[in-house]
């Protein structure tokens, strides 16, 4: 073992978690912090609901729902849904293209630790009482005329998160470019690391904008600018195009790796190839680069006129076309298979019937006159919770109940699992399907209460009851997570019996070096083609066991994003008080000694030898007998 | 296990069936029951896409049926190695161009409509007098409040939108403050008002308001723009063309002919609340506060409030309680007794137009 490895206790154990630069740790970090910001977005979604249960209620004042509103939605996109796939990327895209790490551990860690103080940072603004409150879009005429610090925990809080993101993105892009294992060309990939690859392409081409757009608005809400500012020659226009920008093709970046991991659930559970590979890799790109050509149409209604409108509806609909590839694809995946319908499965399953409902409404969407009656409706409520409960959420859910073995090296159970879904899949449905209907009689969307007697009193009852529904099945999760977790009960490489890919190859949880020796790749879905072949061993090397380089941990890149959280704090209340630009300047001067320190000192990384390798192999053959 | 889950989709897409069969919406404020050619165009755009959606949805949900009916593991058995196969060229050129059929037959529409509906080229219109040919109204959203200006006509009103049926009205649409959206679903889609330029769009009013449950349209704002987003509601009143010349030059006259019902209420209302509300419908937009000119008439109190005087006193007292966020100050007992706000109270509820 390593020396890094052997050091026990809780104080060395925090300290190993604080400055791993292992990708699997680093997962299960994203993990937990995503799955915790879930819980926040689920309570505020909770109250949100409970609010609308009855007209007239006034559980919450108006106020204080409109925090709620935008952080539920600020949450669940950034902080929790984007994580909690990211996670799934950095445990699994590695050892699914046979590499040892992420091609710069130390900016994953980085990226980490932007993710959580950003995220700290939006939320500690329910501490101040100042909560962000002009939507998840916060429309600059709103933003700018909202009172109080709360758009400006948005401003900056995006801005620390999303620089992690960014951060995320080019290293997963750097990671599957060059390090693949030998023989695992482009078109061998399992499509969850295809959809990776795809979204960090878009997260390289989205994020900019908003980085941008979030100055922007920092400026001008902290620094006198005058960016959106009509009276003073700027547009509030502009701030919408550059948030849709970035916001349509963040949809596709959550969308695209929920859709790669249905693809690897539907094909381990039906026993069979994917069908259509090479139209689902086409599929998959043609999405992404569409996705960045359609922002307009959340704008039909903004009076960009009838030439604009009619271009953007028709390249919407464009969309629709490499999304139904992939919907029959899946189809004609589990058609003629052996399908078992174990936990990740039934979320596989829900998903189709879910997701096809999300696209078709998003079709009805792009036809501009008709959006002018759905758009900031409950219409649209429920067509993006369609598509992200029913894509995202539910792929998550998969994802969790699949990849747990591997992350943990424990099973989550089975009934518990399936009696998640049944909670979690009705109550969904409860709540969102009513919910387009609620659009079509009339009801905006964002509104704090209704009065009685416009027809939506019993339909907002049923959607608040699906919710509680929702509640009681993540409830039966965190169980079933708690539960697995005591009991402890280690599982070997390939806990599913039908793996495919090549993180089923290795233990469960893997070795921190992955792989003893490089792998070979002979064929799409590795696994499977050794398994097919009777190979002994699973896993072809394609080189002999020699001494593995592997770097060092590091505290810098916490020390980093601590100094951007605290200047953070200064940009702030630089206006009000005469600390605050003291504390600007010392964060961002802290930041830039980090990392002046990182660059000055060389850190040459250490190497595992071909003895302890061969050790390892060794006791977990012992293990296994 | 899934027998159990069977029996809870079924109760609970009764459930949802029922509740759609239940109606289309109050026919005031709903979407599925057009009472103008834009909701009207809208509706079969809806009823189109729907229709190749539905189609979409069966098709799938059979495939989907049928493969999970017919490869379960437990029937095929445990050793069952399926066929590996890679794909179908024929398969995948089927459902690549069949859906663009589909969208094709929806785009067409689609770009007829967009243009259709966005056909303003007549506000401009003149007879050989120089007379507007048309119904142009201006429209002033503010936090959190509606105002109404005929530009051609002279008067002005507020929260409670005037117009004739069965002809194009054209809206010119900007706010004052934040951004808003200006929607009235049983008569058409909205149309943002931003804060830096005006938005021209049409409706058609085609189905007189004199029979509805408040013998009004609801009328809502549909973009968040602050707490009492929810609150700003208006209403439409919709009238024969007489009829409403009628209105207009009732409007007109009470810039010379005041309706005073309570001579102490007027002597409070010039102290406090002129400096912002006009009672002369005469004028134009940018005001303060609402026009109160027909205040009588109205449906709402501060756009959702039953309309009584009780309220009314409610609302003067108190405001950021019933409309958080909104610029209208409240008077207390020391800046207007309960005396001098009855006289108020019966004052404003005295300020009406129509017959």
């Amino acid at each position: 073992m390593s020396s890094v490895a052997q050091k026990s206790g809780f104080g060395a154990t925090l300290w190993d978690w604080l400055t791993t630069v292992d990708h699997k740790k680093i997962g299960i970090l994203y993990l937990l912090g995503g799955l915790f910001f879930f819980v926040l977005g689920g309570i505020e979604a909770m109250i949100i609901r409970l609010q609308l249960i009855t007209p007239n209620n006034d559980l919450v004042s108006a106020g204080l729902f409109n925090d709620l509103i935008t952080m539920h939605g600020t949450t669940m996109i950034f902080l929790a849904a984007m994580p909690i796939l990211f996670g799934f990327m950095n445990a699994i895209m590695p050892l699914q293209i046979g590499a040892r790490d992420v091609a710069f551990p130390f900016i994953n860690s980085l990226g980490f630790w932007m993710f959580a103080f950003g995220g700290l940072f939006l939320n500690i603004s329910w501490l101040f009482g100042e909560v962000p409150d002009a939507g998840w879009t916060s429309y600059a005429s709103l933003s700018l005329h909202s009172p109080g610090h709360g758009v400006d925990f948005y401003a900056i809080g995006l801005q620390i998160a999303g620089g992690g993101t960014l951060m995320a993105g080019i290293n997963f892009l750097v990671t599957i470019i060059n390090m693949r294992a030998p023989g695992m060309t482009y078109m061998r990939m399992p499509l969850f690391t295809w959809t990776t690859f795809v979204a960090s392409a878009m997260i390289l081409f989205a994020f900019p904008p908003l980085t941008v757009g979030l100055f922007f608005l920092t400026f001008d809400r902290m620094f006198s600018g005058n960016f959106f500012d009509h009276t003073m020659g700027g547009n509030t226009i502009i701030w919408e195009h550059i948030f849709w920008i970035f916001g349509h093709p963040e949809v596709y970046i959550l969308i695209l790796p929920a859709f790669g991991i249905f693809s690897e659930v539907f094909s381990v559970f039906a026993r069979k190839r994917l069908f259509g590979y090479t139209a689902m890799v086409f599929a998959t790109v043609l999405i992404g680069f569409l996705g960045f050509m359609v922002w307009a149409h959340h704008m039909f209604t903004v009076g960009l006129g009838p030439t604009a409108n009619a271009i953007f509806a028709v390249a919407t609909m464009a969309i629709a076309v490499p999304t139904g590839v992939k919907i029959f694809n899946w189809l004609l995946t589990i058609w003629g298979g052996s399908i078992k319908v174990t936990t990740p499965m039934l979320y596989a399953l829900g998903f189709i019937p879910s997701f096809v409902m999300g696209g078709v409404t998003g079709v009805m969407q792009g036809a501009a006159p008709l959006d002018y009656q759905l758009h900031d409706s409950y219409f649209i409520v429920a067509h993006f919770h369609y598509v992200i409960v029913g894509g995202v959420v539910l792929a998550i859910f998969a994802g969790l109940h699949y990849w747990w073995p591997k992350m943990f090296g424990t099973m989550l159970n089975e009934f518990l699992g399936k009696i998640t879904f049944v909670f979690f899949f009705i109550g969904f449905h409860l709540t969102f399907l009513i919910q387009h209907w609620l659009g079509f009689w009339g009801m905006p969307r964002r509104v704090w209460t209704f009065m009685d007697g416009q027809g939506w009193n019993l339909a907002n009852f049923i959607s608040t009851i699906g919710a509680l529904l929702m509640a009681i099945g993540f409830t039966v999760m965190v169980i079933n997570i708690i539960m697995t977790t005591v009991k402890n009960e280690r599982v070997g490489n390939d806990p599913w019996g039908d793996g495919r890919t090549l993180e089923w190859a290795i233990p469960s949880p893997p070795p921190f070096y992955n792989f003893p020796a490089t792998p070979l790749i002979r064929g799409l879905d590795t696994l499977w083609v050794e398994k097919m072949e009777g190979s002994k061993e699973m896993i072809t090397p394609a080189e002999p066991i020699t001494d593995i380089h592997m770097p060092h941990g590091s505290i810098i890149p916490m020390l980093m994003s601590l100094g951007l959280f605290i200047a953070g704090f200064g940009a702030m209340f630089h206006q009000e008080t005469s600390w605050g630009l003291g504390v600007l300047i010392f964060g961002l001067a802290f930041t830039f000694v980090t990392m002046a320190t990182r660059s000055v000192k060389d850190d040459l990384g250490y190497y595992v030898t071909k003895e302890q390798i061969l050790q390892d192999q060794e006791n977990l053959k012992r293990g296994r007998n | 296990m899934i027998k159990g889950l069977k029996k809870w989709r079924l109760f609970s897409l009764l459930a949802l069936f029922a509740v759609f069969m239940a109606g289309c919406g109050n026919e005031e404020i709903s979407t599925f029951q057009p009472a103008g050619q834009v909701a009207n165009d809208q509706f079969k755009l809806l009823l189109l896409a729907s229709g190749i959606m539905l189609l979409v949805i069966i098709v799938v949900v059979i495939i989907y049926t049928v493969a999970l009916l017919r490869f379960r593991r437990s029937k095929l058995g445990e050793d069952h190695i399926p066929e590996q196969v890679e794909g179908s060229h024929t398969l995948e050129l089927i459902w690549t161009f069949i859906p663009i059929v589909l969208l094709l037959i929806l785009a067409i529409p689609t770009v007829h409509y967009t243009y259709k509906l966005g056909d303003v080229k007549a506000m401009e219109a003149v007879d050989d007098e120089g007379n507007a040919e048309n119904l142009v109204v201006d429209v002033t959203a503010k936090l959190y409040w509606w105002e109404f200006e005929y530009p051609d006509l002279g008067i002005v009103t507020a929260q409670e939108l005037v117009v004739p049926t069965d002809e194009k009205v054209y809206f010119n649409l900007i706010a004052a403050d934040v951004k808003h959206s200006f929607w009235i679903p049983s008569v058409g889609g909205k149309l943002d008002t931003n804060v830096e330029n005006v938005n021209k769009f049409y409706l058609s009013f085609e189905k007189e308001s004199e029979g509805l449950k408040d013998g009004v349209f609801y009328g809502k704002c549909a973009e968040l723009c602050g707490p009492s987003h929810a609150l700003m509601d208006f209403k439409v009143k919709t009238l024969p063309r007489d009829q409403f010349d009628n209105w207009v030059a009732a409007m007109q006259k009470t810039a010379e002919e005041p309706v005073v019902a309570n001579a102490d209420g007027e002597e409070v209302f010039a102290q406090s609340c002129i400096g912002c509300h006009a009672v002369s419908g005469v004028g134009e937009s940018g005001a303060q506060g609402p026009n109160l000119a027909s205040f009588g008439d109205r449906n709402r109190v501060a756009g959702y409030l039953e309309h009584d005087e009780e309220n009314l006193k409610e609302w003067i007292r108190d405001t950021q309680k019933l409309k958080p966020g909104n610029t209208m100050p409240s008077f207390s007992k020391d800046q207007i007794s309960d005396e001098d706000l009855d006289a108020l109270a019966e004052y404003l509820m005295g300020l009406k137009v129509a017959k």
